[in-house]
């Protein structure tokens, strides 16, 4: 599904990256977790096309093809889905309009045609109900005034929706409450496939009691510094990080 | 190269002025001469004028436009004509300034609202004398040189007259088609909502393809507790040049909307003002679309003079390749109007390098207990924004598309009135790269 090689990215001048080695098979589940500005929502980013940053260094390969070289839109057409950390308020333009838009981009790309408008609403309010939203968020401006929380599900609503094959998630837990957490896990877990591969960027065991991973990674100043096995997350609750960041400078 | 000046003007409508003055009842008479006076000695606004540094009236210099004259009807294409007619509202249209009964729709208003032609309610003494208290007390001929020249020049226009305690079902709305070139078109129109009616009125200015000046001076006066909302929209072709100004009295607790469409001409100039009396409200909309080398100007005058009036206030611009926009808001608090509320936004969205926004808020304030605010901005479209959308699958070009157009978009919804709703969206949707904006999915 994806592999990163060796891959650095800089900011300017600013190393972020240093040397992201990654292999994601079919119907896995990576977790990244890490401290802050270690570099997890870059490595997000890089993979989904966002400008502004350099690949000084290696690659990442998504289903046989270069991602790093496909403008943004045609990733997300092939099936890469970022969740946002911080989804972005777009005033005046609905909810509606946007997944409208973006399933027909994904159909006219693989040669299909546009959704039928009867079958694209029985899909999106299933999708809603799904996910315990009101139907009213579907005609509201995209992530316009909704709470941090509403933000965060309206995410997985849209991944719900649009049906990714490489799902990156990045800290969706953060800000939702007990409730809500279970029912995006909920939601996540119903997206669970054997095709489907999902990268979960967190900072809480508490998602992962939920979505459980096959892998669990830590991301350390731009390097991946340990990988393991769900284990490694509740070990890292326990201790933090500082033990890995030792071992790195004693390395 | 001929270059017209005021005084050539004046010699060239000098036969239009007699003929006009002949024919007008005397102290319209006098008007017309006093306005005349006026004229001729400032002319034209000049650069100069603080009030139109950024409106260059050089294209009146280069062409003399001659007065328009009567044409027929026949030159308008009534099925064409319904892409801006409303169906569902009373209609009355003018021809290059002049009334139309065959193109106006004025069946079944209620008893006692009049819709008339200016020059007719003119000529008869019992609409005359309802006008002498009205013509030219919403803004004086001394304002600037296109209301002088409109106050002396103008051969016909609108009455619409409604009686107090009248909630009309329907819109009323206001026509104009220019149809000839190198013409002025000059258009007066007097609106008076008596206390506690309401009505919403419509003013359309379409022109074919024309290089025409269209002159449009509207008065309008609300009255005690009456609710008017005025809406315009500028479409007119895009050789045009517009003058247009809208001049408002409210009385105590009267209520007043302007929404504004500057989609057309060349060079359109628009003026609005309103003077509040005690506990009145306001709200100014506007929204400026410049494609080309169009330049379009908006200026809003909020005279607060009593206690207790509220204002609201948002213009938005949207200038693409070399179009230039201009937004200049004054908002000034009388001494008198102690507990004012008023709240002054521009917004402009800049397309292009070369596209161009000035905005110029001006609070003048002599009250000390009010709540005055304003903010303006100019800028690019948000990159975080279209990231957003490429990330959900939509081409970078679209989503540029997508968020102009969801810009201008929160003027247009604000249009409740659905056909007129539906002719502002196509008409914004054809000035812009439609790509990837479907109109049945909003
Ligand atoms: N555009 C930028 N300009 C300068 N520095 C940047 C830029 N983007 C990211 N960085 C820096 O890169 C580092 C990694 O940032 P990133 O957002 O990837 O961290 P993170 O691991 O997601 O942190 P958090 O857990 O707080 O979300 C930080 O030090 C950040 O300040
Ligand atoms: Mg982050």
């Amino acid at each position: 599904m994806l592999s990163i090689k060796n891959l650095h990215v800089s900011v300017g001048d600013k190393p972020i990256l240093k040397g992201i080695n990654l292999e994601i098979k079919p119907g896995e589940i990576h977790a990244i977790m890490g401290p802050n500005g270690s570099g997890k929502s870059t490595l997000s980013h890089i993979l989904s096309g966002k400008s502004g940053y350099t690949v000084t260094e290696g690659s990442a390969t998504y289903q046989g093809k270069d991602l790093l070289d496909m403008p943004p839109e045609i990733r997300a057409r092939e099936g890469v889905f970022l969740a946002f950390q911080y989804p972005v308020e777009i005033p005046g333009v609905s909810n509606v309009y946007l997944l409208k838009a973006a399933l027909n981009s994904i159909r006219k790309h693989h040669g299909q045609s546009e959704v039928d408008a009867m079958d694209f609403l029985t899909l999106v309010k299933g999708k809603v109900r799904l996910l315990e939203m009101d139907e009213k968020f579907l005609y509201r401006a995209v992530n316009e005034g909704f709470s941090g929380g509403e933000k965060k599900r309206n995410e997985i609503l849209q991944m719900a929706i649009l049906e990714p094959k490489l799902c990156i998630l990045d800290e969706t837990d953060s800000g939702l409450d007990i409730d809500a957490l279970k029912i995006v896990s909920e939601g996540v877990n119903s997206l669970r496939s054997p095709d489907r591969s999902f990268v979960m960027v967190t900072h809480y065991q508490r998602l992962l009691d939920y979505i459980k991973p096959d892998f669990v990674h830590v991301l350390a100043h731009g390097q991946i510094v340990k990988s393991g096995g769900p284990e490694l997350a509740l070990e890292l609750e326990e201790k933090g990080y500082s033990w890995l960041e030792d071992a790195e400078a004693s390395a | 190269m001929a270059v017209a000046n005021s005084s050539q003007y004046i010699d060239a409508y000098a036969q239009t002025f007699a003929d006009l003055s002949e024919q007008s009842v005397a102290w319209l008479k006098q008007q017309r001469a006093d306005a005349l006076e006026q004229f001729t000695s400032t002319g034209f606004p000049a650069a100069r004028d603080e009030e139109w540094r950024y409106t260059q009236i050089s294209a009146l210099a280069k062409t003399l436009f001659l007065p328009a004259q009567h044409s027929a009807s026949i030159a308008v294409d009534a099925e064409w004509l319904k892409n801006y007619q409303l169906a569902d509202a009373w209609s009355i249209v003018l021809v290059d300034g002049f009334f139309s009964a065959e193109l106006s729709v004025l069946d079944g208003l209620p008893a006692g609202v009049v819709v008339s032609s200016l020059a007719q309610a003119l000529a008869e003494p019992a609409s005359a004398a309802l006008l002498t208290d009205k013509l030219n007390q919403a803004v004086n001929f001394d304002e600037n040189g296109f209301v002088a020249f409109n106050s002396a020049y103008f051969a016909d226009g609108v009455w619409v007259h409604i009686p107090a305690k009248q909630v009309l079902a329907k819109p009323i709305q206001i026509v104009h088609v220019a149809t000839q070139s190198a013409v002025a078109i000059n258009t007066r129109t007097v609106i008076v909502a008596d206390e506690q009616s309401e009505a919403q009125l419509i003013e359309t200015f379409v022109g074919l393809e024309g290089a025409y000046v269209s002159v449009a001076i509207a008065e309008v006066f609300v009255g005690q507790n009456a609710d008017v909302t005025l809406y315009k929209v500028q479409v007119e072709s895009e050789k045009a040049l517009h003058f247009g100004g809208t001049y408002v009295k409210q009385a105590r607790d009267a209520r007043f909307r302007h929404d504004n469409f500057a989609l057309g001409g060349l060079l359109a100039r628009s003026d609005v003002h309103t003077d509040l009396d005690q506990a009145s409200e306001c709200e100014l909309n506007g929204l400026y679309l410049g494609v080309k080398r169009q330049h379009i100007d908006n200026h809003t005058r909020i005279n607060h003079l009593k206690p207790h009036g509220i204002s609201r206030e948002l213009y938005k611009g949207v200038l693409d390749d070399k179009a230039r926009g201009v937004f200049q808001g004054r908002v000034v608090v009388a001494e008198d109007a102690q507990k004012t509320d008023s709240q002054m936004n521009n917004r402009n969205l800049l397309l292009s390098n070369d596209a161009e926004a000035d905005t110029k808020p001006q609070l003048e304030i002599y009250a000390d207990d009010v709540k005055c605010g304003h903010g303006v901005t100019v800028g690019q479209l948000d990159e975080k924004s279209i990231f957003y959308l490429q990330s959900r699958c939509v081409d970078e070009e679209t989503a540029r598309n997508m968020l102009t157009f969801a810009f201008a978009n929160e003027m247009v919804d604000k249009v409740k009135i659905k056909s007129l709703h539906d002719v502002i969206l196509g008409q914004v949707l054809l000035r812009f790269p439609q790509e990837g904006i479907d109109k049945e999915w909003l």
